[in-house]
């Protein structure tokens, strides 16, 4: 099948070329911190995670995001939705490649990754999280390669795929829990010392996800000749306007603890990220517009006349899109180590080349997903048209 | 013991390439034809022990420069990185700009409301705003940066002490995350260009791997006292914790002591007499 | 695609695998360095293990010496000849540095000339450097 991927019309080939052109940057920018240390990053003694990790853990939410479609489609054979899963296993398979990535440019000691095979520790979380990022990652490639193969041959996708289908929703929520759990489990960082941050996650990656497949969906109208279909879209975003708002109620339920119980422990941070805190305030500008960008979003997505509306959408699903990144992978991780567990101030924000670095991954996981994307749209189109 | 159940794990899942690295090192003993015995390892026998090594911190003894002494006596001798050093560019050309919230330290000086934020007091009497409390890492009892640790590099003895094995870091740095007590550094670059004068009986650390006070371990080991102890004046105390007999806790039965952030349940091993 | 192209192809392939092979034919014209025992080594009749087993197995040996040290707080080695030995590289005379003093000929000669790059000395010092 993968001779589709190196048959492609000009602008297929300069967005590759571009591509390419951004993971080699993104590369050298990367080569430069492998030799020289984690020291050319933003990140210190006080705030030892940052930028990898923050958009680490936003893409787990949008790999586990996923599963909104293949739910429907396979557990209740929502027929609508045929069109379409194959693209959300692709999604998930490109945002896994990414969250792999970031992990492993975040390492101090990248060539010794492989000591968290030799030396199991059943008691870290990272360790869980390692075996779930990868039984998702597997389980997608193969059950949307099986799938879309099938369908190119016009027969049935084999047996044993639907059991590893079935499999594949509980390790979707499994890979956001897991990685929501690294974070709630740390006795002593009070802002994600909160038993609601997994269901919190889930909410927003069930948002991020689908919100962003909309958008592809957009930009495969354009730029294919398979159409995803219009009510399948819909679907989708009511899915987005429903979860998006759980994440807003579940935001506010975080806010009514903290503000109302007053447990300075837990309320410094978020009063760090909301209002500022002893002066330092980097991040409530962002913390502001990320929240309203959601909340607008959820509005235009809850009403039906807007909603329909085929130019607004896909601005909605961006709002939301950029609302959930901007919680999650500039909030959360800041907001945890700011203040530091002895109160002193420390703020944090990428250097120039972390977000090169950064870039470079992201064009890593879009490589992936175009080439997965052309192969799956040219399948539909044969088999279509 | 460790070792051990490391080899059955691996036996068990199979991973071959790593059993086979395995063999020839455990085969040492039986293949030399010279001696009658197998080898052996076995700790010096003036190496101190306890079940539960702890410390005690007299704060009352405490003053700016005895605190000074005692980071001193300990980031010397421990080849800790000094960021403000000046860097010798003939040894070490190209070195880059520091950034100095990239620190490293093992044992400083904090003041009471940073070392004990729960303990924050508007009416605090006077004396407590101006003495230098001691932190370091306290070998928590139940240290959620074990707990933390994916590649077990983070981990603890049974004596108590909660070490890190260098070799074995990844520098994910999770356990920083994990500790509540801010006791972890990271290098974020290579440290040697930063050490005045390495300290030939200490490794220095390499970049990427986490680092933070391990008790001294290597000179109990020789059953010497830590270095903070022997620059403290008195002012610190190293003991066995479970043993009702032992310096520290004795100093425990006859004054109120306070441990910093109690209510999280690491129980941590180092003790402040106020 | 003829049967004579495919076995062509294939001679060249193997060709290019073994390139490090050839590339080192033609350009090194070293013997393989003997390591100098140089300092106490020189008087010193035993080592910790038979030199053929020590040329052979010397890394899993301080891999497994390191785990001791680090992880059992065991320091010292009861080799099975009867000798001690501080199971450190550098640090005291009964290390391996302190033994074999020089660890440029005695360490570095043959990593060098096979090219490998242990990272030990990222960390552990060589008392000679320091002064
Ligand atoms: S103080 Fe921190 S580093 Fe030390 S044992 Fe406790 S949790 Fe671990
Ligand atoms: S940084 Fe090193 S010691 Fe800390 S958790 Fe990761 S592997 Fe363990």
């Amino acid at each position: 099948m993968l001779e589709i991927a190196v048959k492609g019309n000009r602008n297929y080939w300069m967005w590759i070329i571009f591509l390419l052109i951004v993971i080699g940057i993104g590369k050298i920018a990367y080569l430069d911190q492998f030799f020289n240390g984690l020291m050319i990053t933003g990140m210190s003694r006080d705030v030892s995670w940052g930028f990898y990790i923050a958009n680490f853990t936003f893409l787990v939410g949008v790999a586990a995001g996923g599963v909104m479609v293949v739910i429907p489609y396979y557990l209740h054979d929502y027929e609508k939705f045929h069109r379409i899963t194959i693209l959300g296993e692709f999604l998930a398979v490109a945002s896994l490649v990414m969250c792999l990535l970031f992990i492993i440019v975040d390492l101090g000691q990248p060539v010794r990754m492989l000591n968290v095979l030799l030396y199991p520790s059943p008691k870290s979380m990272l360790f869980y999280d390692m075996l779930v990022l990868n039984g998702y990652l597997f389980l997608n490639i193969v059950i949307g390669w099986k799938v879309l193969e099938a369908e190119r041959n016009q027969v049935k996708p084999p047996a044993w795929t639907k059991p590893l289908i079935y499999l594949s929703i509980p390790f979707a929520i499994g890979i956001h829990t897991v990685t929501a759990y690294l974070y709630c489990g740390l006795p002593g960082r009070g802002f994600w010392l909160t038993a609601i941050l997994a269901p919190r996650f889930l909410a927003s990656a069930f948002a991020a996800g689908p919100a962003f497949l909309i958008i592809l969906c957009y930009i495969i109208r354009k730029f294919t000749k398979f159409d995803p279909g219009w009510e399948a879209m819909q679907t989708l975003s009511k899915i987005v306007c429903y979860a998006v708002i759980a994440n807003l109620f579940f935001f506010l339920c975080e806010v009514f603890v903290v503000y109302y119980s007053g447990i300075p422990g837990h309320k410094t941070h978020l009063q760090y990220l909301l209002f500022g805190y002893h002066g330092y305030n980097a991040l409530v500008p962002w913390m502001w517009s990320g929240f309203i960008l959601m909340a607008v979003g959820a509005v235009f997505l809850v009403i039906p006349k807007l909603r329909t509306n085929y130019i607004l959408l896909p601005v909605a699903c961006a709002m939301v899109f950029i609302g959930a990144w901007i919680d999650k992978g500039l909030g959360m991780i800041s907001g945890g180590f700011v203040p530091s567990p002895l109160h002193h101030v420390t703020e944090y924000a990428p250097t120039g080349q972390e977000i090169v670095i950064t870039l470079g991954v992201y064009a890593t996981g879009f490589l992936v997903l175009t080439i997965l994307y052309k192969l799956a749209t040219q399948v539909k189109e044969e088999v279509g048209g | 013991m460790m070792e051990k159940s490391r080899r059955c794990f691996l036996k068990v899942a199979g991973i071959a390439a790593i059993g086979l690295g395995a063999a020839p090192a455990m085969n040492f003993a039986a293949s030399d034809s010279h001696g009658s015995a197998a080898a052996e390892k076995a700790k010096s026998p003036d190496a101190l022990h306890a079940e539960r090594w702890g410390m005690a911190i007299i704060v009352k003894k405490l003053n700016d420069k005895i605190a000074k002494q005692i980071t001193h006596a300990c980031h010397t001798q421990h080849n800790v990185p000094d960021f403000t050093h000046e860097v010798d560019t003939q040894a070490f050309p190209n070195t880059r700009a520091v950034n100095h919230k990239q620190e490293i330290k093992w044992i400083w000086k904090e003041k009471f409301h940073y070392a004990f934020p729960d303990k924050e007091d508007e009416f605090l009497n006077e004396k407590f705003h101006h003495l230098p409390f001691m932190v370091t890492c306290n070998h928590c009892k139940n240290a959620p940066c074990v707990q933390a640790c994916p590649t077990q590099a983070t981990f603890k003895r049974e004596d108590g002490i909660v070490v890190m094995d260098y070799h074995r870091c990844i520098g994910c740095r999770f356990c920083m995350a994990a500790c509540p007590y801010g006791s972890r550094s990271f290098n974020f670059r290579d440290p040697r260009p930063f050490i005045a004068e390495t300290d030939p009986d200490f490794p220095t650390r390499s970049k990427g791997v986490v680092e933070k006070c391990n008790l001294c371990a290597e000179r109990l080991a020789k059953g010497e006292q830590p270095h903070c102890v022997e620059a403290s004046e008195g002012a610190i105390v190293v003991g066995d914790l479970e043993d009702p007999e032992s310096d520290v806790r004795k100093l425990l039965k006859e004054h109120y002591s306070i441990r910093r952030k109690q209510s999280l349940g690491t129980e941590p091993s180092v003790y402040y007499i106020v | 695609m003829t049967k004579n192209m495919i076995m062509g192809g294939l001679a060249v392939f193997v060709l290019a695998v073994l390139s490090p092979f050839w590339f080192n034919m033609v350009t090194t014209t070293q013997a393989a360095p003997e390591p100098e025992l140089l300092g106490p080594a020189k008087q010193a009749k035993k080592c910790v293990l038979e030199t053929y087993d020590m040329r052979a197995n010397h890394m899993s040996l301080l891999d497994e010496w390191r785990d001791a040290v680090v992880r059992d707080a065991d320091r010292i080695y009861v080799a099975a000849n009867g000798n001690f030995f501080n199971m450190s590289l550098s640090t005291g005379e009964n290390s391996c540095l302190g033994c074999h003093a020089d660890k440029a000929k005695f360490c570095d000669s043959c990593h060098t000339y096979t090219s490998v790059d242990p990272y030990c000395w990222d960390c552990h010092t060589n008392p000679k450097e320091i002064e």
